[in-house]
């Protein structure tokens, strides 16, 4: 049985290899919030209040383009629907937790922090303190994006654009889903989302970031029948 | 106004965050679902991993021979192999980088 605190710890060295991809992330979120013409305080005033990555650019490039706050608060709560698939995995090992606890957790539910720690709770499904290898994760990712998203605000744009280190993004997310390459059913899933993110990707308010998955699961039921 | 915005942009995002984990308890999830759940990885990461591949800043289609597409496929088969997640990241840059900054160039 481990401690709290190796388990906390446990997720921090999980999840710190991503941060090779978010704090260069972070740092050009943050300065293209100010290059848009932003507040400064604003700009890391979403990191705060919204902390979620692809949505905070969207959210800027949209009122910034004259869109409605409307229609940019809209495109948030669509690009972060998916956070709601991962409450629905995690509910499970969470489900123990007290009201109060299940709320304060909920805050630091990110993609990659659910990915490592969903990893670590099938393998280990018999721990008693499990939920904090997902505050660990979570933790981590937040004081990370935190400093990353302020040095892009305060110190602009010093990560050289040349570089192309969004491209490091979906890098971190092969990372994440490469070893399910082995099973065909998954394979099939992946192919099936990744196609209809293409394909729904000038739908409106940025909704093939739920509309693939959405998909992807409807093929991933049939495929369970299939198996039957 | 824009933290107004900001604001209930937030307060959107903590509910995709808190509903499932709060408000849904396991015995409201049957065991097909709990199966199908079982794909959420795979059924939304590619939603992710495409995009940033296939699609530029500017919303539109990459041409076949971009870095990107090669970068992407070093990263595939170095993570299947490594399965190292650093490894990973700094094989697909690197050979982007190779790409962008020593071929064409």
């Amino acid at each position: 049985m481990l401690t709290k605190k190796q388990l906390f710890t446990r997720g921090m060295l999980d999840i710190s290899p991503h941060m090779l991809s978010v704090i260069p992330f972070g740092i050009i979120c943050g300065a293209i919030g100010v290059e848009l013409g932003f507040h400064p305080y604003l700009v890391y005033a979403m990191s705060f209040i919204i902390f979620g990555g692809a949505s905070q650019i969207v959210f800027l490039q949209l009122l910034s383009g004259g869109a409605s706050s409307l229609v940019a608060v809209a495109s948030v709560g669509i690009i972060n629907s998916r956070h709601l698939l991962y409450g629905a995995v995690l509910s499970e090992y969470l489900e123990k937790l007290s009201f109060i606890k299940k709320l304060l957790i909920s805050y630091v539910v990110v993609d990659q922090g659910f990915a490592e720690s969903n990893k670590f709770f099938k393998k280990n499904r018999s721990e008693e303190f499990l939920h904090y290898h997902l505050i660990g994760t979570g933790c981590t990712m937040w004081v990370c994006w935190q400093i990353a998203t302020l040095s892009g605000i305060v110190l602009g744009s010093f990560v050289p654009e040349e570089l192309g280190l969004k491209f490091a993004i979906p890098l971190t997310f092969i990372a994440i889903v490469v070893q399910d390459l082995k099973k065909l059913d998954h394979v099939i899933v992946m192919i099936t989302c990744g196609l209809s993110s293409l394909l729904f990707f000038d739908a409106p308010f940025k909704s093939y970031i739920i509309i693939s998955p959405v998909i992807a699961l409807f093929v991933a039921a049939l495929l369970l029948r299939l198996k039957k | 106004m824009t933290l107004t915005a900001i604001i209930f942009a937030g307060i959107l995002t903590y509910l995709t965050r808190m509903t499932m984990i709060a408000l849904i308890s396991r015995d409201m999830l049957g065991d097909k679902i709990k199966a199908v759940l079982e794909y959420v990885p795979s059924a939304v990461f590619p939603a992710i991993i495409f995009p940033g591949i296939f699609i530029n800043d500017f919303g539109t289609f990459i041409e076949m021979n971009d870095p990107k597409i090669f970068g992407a496929l070093v990263a595939v088969i170095v993570g299947y192999f490594s399965k190292n997640i650093i490894a990973t990241i700094l094989a697909g840059l690197v050979s982007y980088w190779f790409l962008i900054f020593v071929v064409f160039n």
